[in-house]
């Protein structure tokens, strides 16, 4: 086999590998751990959904993020999310104080703002024998801690010391998210310790099946909760998450190794909310929500079916200029078009690049692209021919002689893909790094294309069929 | 041979022609910023047909609930887009029903888009950053890419010179369009934008490669006659191309849903203007600098110059 045959079986090994993973029958691949899922990931923009950035203001006394916190926060925000019950919610760091939230399928803001709001400020209050319905808002400080000197303290309305915690501990999260408390004057209660003192939190059942939270204090906190219940028996120690009363179990005896439930009416799907609350606590940082997008999915349909239709109505005009303009080159570009076409489904699938409007809409330029590289060479085919060459000097002639053009043409444009790339990535402007993705892909595969697969198909047709050796056929 | 670059002057003076109106509009009216940039609140609903108010009664709706900066516009599919200050999403609820009721429609909430001021005026400033530095990186890559041939550094500068016209036409287009149409530029125009600067450098490329090429060839003719030469030889790929990318960008505006509409004829305009400015625009300019011309521009009328070259 020459040169050409070797190449021609590359390319055809690459367009069945490329159909494969297209292919609808393709329900997912996973090969040594290299999983991809079936379908084509699809934009908040076309599928309809929520999409938030949230701005991270660092702790107090601090003036920077440092990144690992920031990570830890999106780690939280994705288990409080799981509450929302909505699967493929994304949480990304964006720049050095964003995160991007995206959820598809919602469009509601307030829901999943109140979810991500969850802070989870527990507070175990010593309430003494004061019996208050579960559920009862209470006010804590969670500033002071609880000494037997001290137990309470009163507060008119007018300062409520429900809000920010000050500096010793972790700050709470966005703006208003706390109801204030509407009788006055309040009474307010001092934690014994909040739920930083947690080493574990697990959902576990009672014996009569009911479910409950189990914890298991930290060491250093193991002393205190011991003494405390020790001294108190009978007495309620209410259990507090966002000075809400969730629990007031009454101590029945001393704990002294740190373990304890949670008792209360609850659900599966609340009591596991509760413990990913507790286990992951409050945000290393405080968020704000300062970019929201929201997309109806009626929106998001209608958006496809239409790029759908432009794309084929673009690429059915593209085929039928090739094949006016320059005959059988053009015709081979065309089927090159769709090795282009084929690689790049592909590509989307596997890398994966999730598609957006943008993005198709680069997928579409990229189309124009894509052929440009082969007018390039077709064009100087043409002016080798008329300049009197053999066809297989031209050819060659024609692809040596256009390829600085092609290379600087398209690493300007590389250039000003890995721009705008940056810019969107940075800015949560995922739309924008989406259309940069997809362009550059296409000018990468199309450079493949153009160049090695035009080429060798166009060698193979000229050594296999004589009669396209006559110059009409090159649109002379 | 035909003689293009000879009637230099004249292509400069058609991109002026198409250039100052929409600088005038830009000075004028300014760009339409959308949220975006500005930050605010965006809302799309839709009524059920026929049923959508008019743009001034959602206005006066706003305004009772004590909105500020509303601004409404009507589009196709009894759709109507609100464009306001900030609000949350309580008010859109409240905004939404009382729609519903006083217009006597389902309303249908297409997108609800809240964008804070801080993060509208840092993408103004880094959307101005990025094309500073794609500028740059540019002029760089062309320097280099070109460093073989004398002044390589004005083959640079012509493609920016041409890029900058490309900018100003699609900035000013989307001035016009804005103040006729109420077109708002948002991230998406800024994407457009971009593109068509790398599009713009590409063209203008194609042309220059082939002036580095012919520039060894024909060591014997004058830079102007190279310089024609090689638009004459690129001028058949340039129609094509720009042909393909404009029927792919054309459909998109066509037939593409409403929110790639613009997006897409910001596309076709900037993409025509990037190939007209390689060929008439950038060449030319490199024949101006070669011949040092502007010694005589005000010596002479521009006309008698083009009649000598």
């Amino acid at each position: 086999m020459n040169r050409n045959s070797w190449t021609m079986l590359l390319i055809g090994l690459i367009l069945i590998f490329a159909i494969w993973i297209v292919s609808p029958l393709n329900t997912g691949i996973n090969v040594l751990g290299f999983t991809r899922s079936g379908t084509q990931p699809l934009g908040l923009d076309l599928r309809g959904g929520l999409q938030v950035i949230l701005q991270a203001s660092p702790p107090p006394g601090q003036t920077s993020i440092d990144p690992q916190s920031l990570q830890d926060t999106k780690q939280i925000l994705a288990n409080r999310s799981n509450a929302l019950g909505v699967s493929e919610i994304t949480f990304q760091v964006s720049g050095n104080n964003r995160i991007v939230g995206e959820f598809p399928g919602l469009t509601n803001t307030d829901q999943v703002i109140a979810a991500l709001k969850q802070v989870g400020q527990l507070a175990f209050i010593p309430m003494g024998n004061e019996r208050l319905q579960e559920g009862s808002t209470v006010a804590v400080d969670y500033n002071k801690t609880w000494s037997a000197a001290q137990p309470y303290g009163t507060a008119t309305q007018a300062a409520t010391p429900t809000g920010q915690p000050g500096a010793t501990s972790t700050p709470k999260a966005e703006t208003s998210a706390t109801p204030a408390p509407t009788e006055t004057p309040t009474k307010i209660y001092y934690p014994l310790m909040t739920g930083t003192a947690l080493s574990s939190v697990a959902v576990t059942t009672d014996s009569l099946g009911k479910y409950e939270i189990s914890f298991v204090l930290k060491d250093q906190y193991k002393q205190i909760f011991g003494d405390f219940t020790a001294n108190h028996v009978n007495e309620i120690l209410g259990i507090v998450l966002d000075n809400k009363l969730i629990s007031a179990p009454s101590i029945n005896s001393a704990i002294p190794d740190g373990k304890g439930v949670i008792q209360g009416s609850f659900t599966y799907e609340s009591a596991n909310a509760l413990a990913i609350n507790l286990r992951y606590g409050s945000l290393p940082v405080a968020l704000t929500v300062i970019e929201s997008r929201a997309v109806g999915a009626t929106l998001g349909q209608d958006s496809i079916n239409k790029s759908i239709l432009a794309g084929i109505i673009g690429l059915t005009l593209v085929i039928i200029l090739m094949l006016v303009n320059y005959r059988l080159p053009g015709f081979i570009a065309v089927l090159a078009l769709g090795v282009y076409a084929m690689i790049n489904l592909a590509l989307f699938k596997l890398i994966p690049v999730t598609l957006s409007l943008p993005g198709i809409a680069g997928f579409v330029l990229s189309i124009g692209m894509a052929v440009d590289a082969n007018i390039l060479i077709f064009e100087r085919l043409k002016e080798e021919l008329r300049a009197g060459r053999q066809l297989h000097t031209a050819i060659d002639l024609a692809w040596r002689r256009a390829w600085p053009s092609i290379r600087d043409s398209n690493i300007s444009t590389l250039i000003t893909c890995l721009i705008l790339f940056i810019f969107g990535s940075t800015y949560g402007a995922s739309f924008v790094s989406g259309f940069a993705v997809n362009l550059a892909l296409g000018v990468g595969v199309s450079l493949f294309t153009a160049i090695i697969v035009t080429r060798t198909f166009l060698h193979v047709a000229l050594d296999n069929l004589r009669f396209v050796e006559h110059p009409a056929w090159y649109g002379i | 041979m035909i003689d293009l670059i000879g009637k230099r002057y004249y292509y400069f003076l058609i991109s002026l022609i198409v250039i100052v109106p929409g600088v005038i509009a830009l000075i004028v009216w300014g760009l339409p910023l959308a949220i975006d940039f500005t930050g605010g609140s965006s809302l799309e609903v839709k009524f059920d047909a026929g049923k959508a108010p008019q743009p001034a009664q959602v206005i006066t709706l706003y305004n009772s609930m004590g909105i500020e900066d509303v601004a409404a516009q009507t589009s196709e599919g009894d759709i109507l887009i609100i464009r306001s200050k900030e609000i949350d999403e309580a008010t859109k609820t409240k905004i939404v029903n009382q729609m519903g009721t006083q217009f006597n429609s389902t309303v249908t909430i297409l997108r609800f888009d809240t964008v804070g001021p801080v993060i509208g005026k840092e993408v103004t400033n880094n959307a101005a950053i990025a094309v500073g530095v794609a500028a740059i990186a540019i002029l760089l890559y062309i320097t280099l890419a070109f460093r073989g041939v004398p002044h390589a550094f004005r083959y640079g500068t012509a493609a920016i010179i041409a890029m900058i016209h490309d900018t100003l036409v699609v900035l000013g287009f989307e001035a016009l369009m804005g103040h006729f149409l109420g077109w708002e530029a948002d991230s998406l125009f800024l994407t457009a934008l971009l593109t068509v600067i790398g599009f713009s450098v590409h063209d203008t490329i194609v042309v220059f490669d082939r002036i580095r090429e012919n520039s060894t060839i024909y060591r014997k003719l004058s830079f102007e006659r190279v310089v024609n030469h090689s638009i004459i030889q690129t001028l058949g790929r340039s129609i094509n191309t720009q042909l393909t990318v404009m029927v792919c960008t054309a459909s998109l505006a066509l037939f593409g849903g409403i929110t790639t509409r613009q997006f897409a004829t910001v596309l076709l305009v900037g993409i025509f203007s990037g190939t007209y400015s390689s060929i008439f625009n950038a060449a030319p300019i490199l024949v101006v600098w070669e011949n040092r011309e502007w010694r005589n521009w005000f010596g002479r009328s521009a006309k008698s110059n083009t009649a000598e070259a």
